[in-house]
């Protein structure tokens, strides 16, 4: 079991900088993302950007200005959770008691919500039923390859991942099918033309101008029906199905924890950031109040605030002065 | 007058004609979002998000081809279909007069 005193949901820019000013109050912090790295919104949807709003830099690379935080909050020491969605919050007598999709247990005095537009989760395709086939044929990423041997397989999507475990598992399935909406891929092009070449070889079968049409088995998978851009359409039997269309941010679990929420976002007093929890707070691209911005300036703001507030909820009894890191440098633990 | 029609039809299948500028160098999504279709636009029209998903329903013919971002995004939409375009990516102009569109992406 993880014991910290700040539990920062959400490891993206505002959670990273949330355990900078926790950390000026010598208070610890554990920080969970679903991600398997750091840097939200910034790492997984524009890393190469610039960003001409963060003050003192002119210009700044969303993925530099993640490292520069990482590097930044490491005299704290901050632990990490990471490729684990927080699912749930229980109230205990000191503080709360987290679980992650994996069964990370935590136990902290302060949850910190910074978990911007949701959980960045797969997209899933439009099909009638999927929900019921998860885990009985369908399956969002390759866990372990080999599930897949000599079985007969369906990936669909256009990108690097979809061709890499084309090319991967086609050494080791019984029949793999590539469903792809284009002509053309937008992979990584060593990638794409191996996946022709074994299209041409016949070890594979590529099924391009096509899309996943409709599931359906019994129980378990059984078979999918495919649908080209000449509204042709045909059944193919299969094991498994594997839809890698990348990633998208959903809410998920944080709407289950009593909070209130309004449009997807959680409502906080503007004095603190807490919600309508005691001992919960929620910060950057999460919240609302009147007049919110979503940018990561406003986050950092949120995060000294917060982090005051969470002080005194942990010591209500401690004065709090107020330093500033000129004076007094930053002292680690 | 250098407005057209375009036909937009929202999550429930209502169908309505509106009447675009084409002088203001909108693109469809700011002009979708000004007329509070609840779009997200996470990405503020970087072509990264794929949150302003529409299919076109008529007149595919009188856009331009999409570039190499966008057709990077529409192929990580598992729901895209032959017609999909990305909304941030349309400027309005005089040629889309009497286009339709469908609204595809994630509501707000
Ligand atoms: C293309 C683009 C350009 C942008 N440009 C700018 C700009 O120039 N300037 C600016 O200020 N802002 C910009 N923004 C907005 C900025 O990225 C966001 O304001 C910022 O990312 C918010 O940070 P955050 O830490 O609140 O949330 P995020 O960066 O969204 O991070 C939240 C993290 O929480 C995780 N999470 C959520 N729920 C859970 C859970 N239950 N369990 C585990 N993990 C969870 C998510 O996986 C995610 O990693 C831009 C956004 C985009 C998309
Ligand atoms: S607004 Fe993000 S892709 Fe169009």
């Amino acid at each position: 079991m993880i014991q910290t005193d700040i539990c920062i949901i959400g490891a993206g820019p505002v959670g990273q900088f949330a355990v900078f000013e926790a950390g000026l109050l010598k208070l610890r912090c554990h920080l969970v993302d679903a991600l398997p790295q750091v840097g939200g919104q910034l790492s997984e949807i524009y890393p190469q950007k610039p960003i001409y709003d963060i003050p003192g830099y002119p210009t700044i690379k969303a993925q530099e200005l993640v490292d520069n935080l990482t590097e930044q909050i490491k005299p704290f020491n901050p632990t990490y959770t990471l490729g684990e969605r927080l699912d749930a919050v229980e109230k205990t007598a000191t503080g709360f008691n987290l679980r992650t999709s994996d069964g990370t247990e935590i136990d902290c005095k302060v949850v910190v919500i910074a978990g911007g537009l949701g959980c960045f989760e797969p997209r899933k395709p439009p099909l009638k039923e999927i929900a019921n086939f998860e885990g009985k044929g369908v399956s969002y990423m390759v866990k372990d390859p080999e599930l897949f041997r000599d079985k007969n397989v369906i990936l669909a999507g256009g990108g690097d991942s979809a061709l890499d475990w084309t090319i991967e598992l086609s050494k080791i399935a019984k029949k793999i099918t590539l469903v792809h909406r284009n002509e053309t891929f937008r992979g990584a092009p060593d990638s794409a033309d191996k996946v022709f070449e074994l299209a041409k070889e016949g070890k594979i079968n590529l099924l391009l101008k096509s899309n996943l049409e409709s599931i359906s088995g019994n129980g378990k998978l059984n078979s999918v029906k495919i649908k080209g851009a000449d509204k042709s359409e045909m059944e193919i039997e299969a094991d498994y199905l594997i839809p890698l269309f990348g990633l998208s941010p959903k809410l998920g679990p944080i709407a289950d924890w009593g909070l209130s929420i309004h449009k997807n976002q959680i409502e906080v007093n503007t004095t603190d950031y807490s919600t309508n929890v005691p001992g919960i707070y929620a910060i950057g691209d999460i919240n609302t109040y009147p007049g919110k911005l979503k940018l990561i300036l406003c986050g950092f703001h949120e995060a000294a605030l917060m982090a005051q507030s969470a002080f005194k909820h942990i010591y209500p009894e401690k004065h709090l002065s107020f330093k500033y890191t000129t004076v007094n440098g930053i002292e680690s633990f | 007058m250098s407005d057209i029609k375009i036909k937009v039809q929202d999550y429930s299948g209502d169908v309505q004609e509106l009447e675009a500028p084409t002088d203001m160098g909108l693109s469809l999504m700011e002009f979708l979002k000004a007329n509070e279709y609840p779009i997200l636009a996470t990405c503020g029209g970087m072509a990264l998000c794929a949150t302003c998903h529409v299919i076109v329903e008529d007149g595919m013919d009188l856009l331009n081809d999409p570039g190499d971002q966008e057709m990077d995004q529409l192929d990580l939409l598992p729901n895209a279909e032959f017609n999909s375009r990305l909304a941030c990516q349309l400027r309005l102009n005089p040629d889309m007069d009497g286009m339709m569109v469908r609204l595809a992406a994630d509501e707000e």
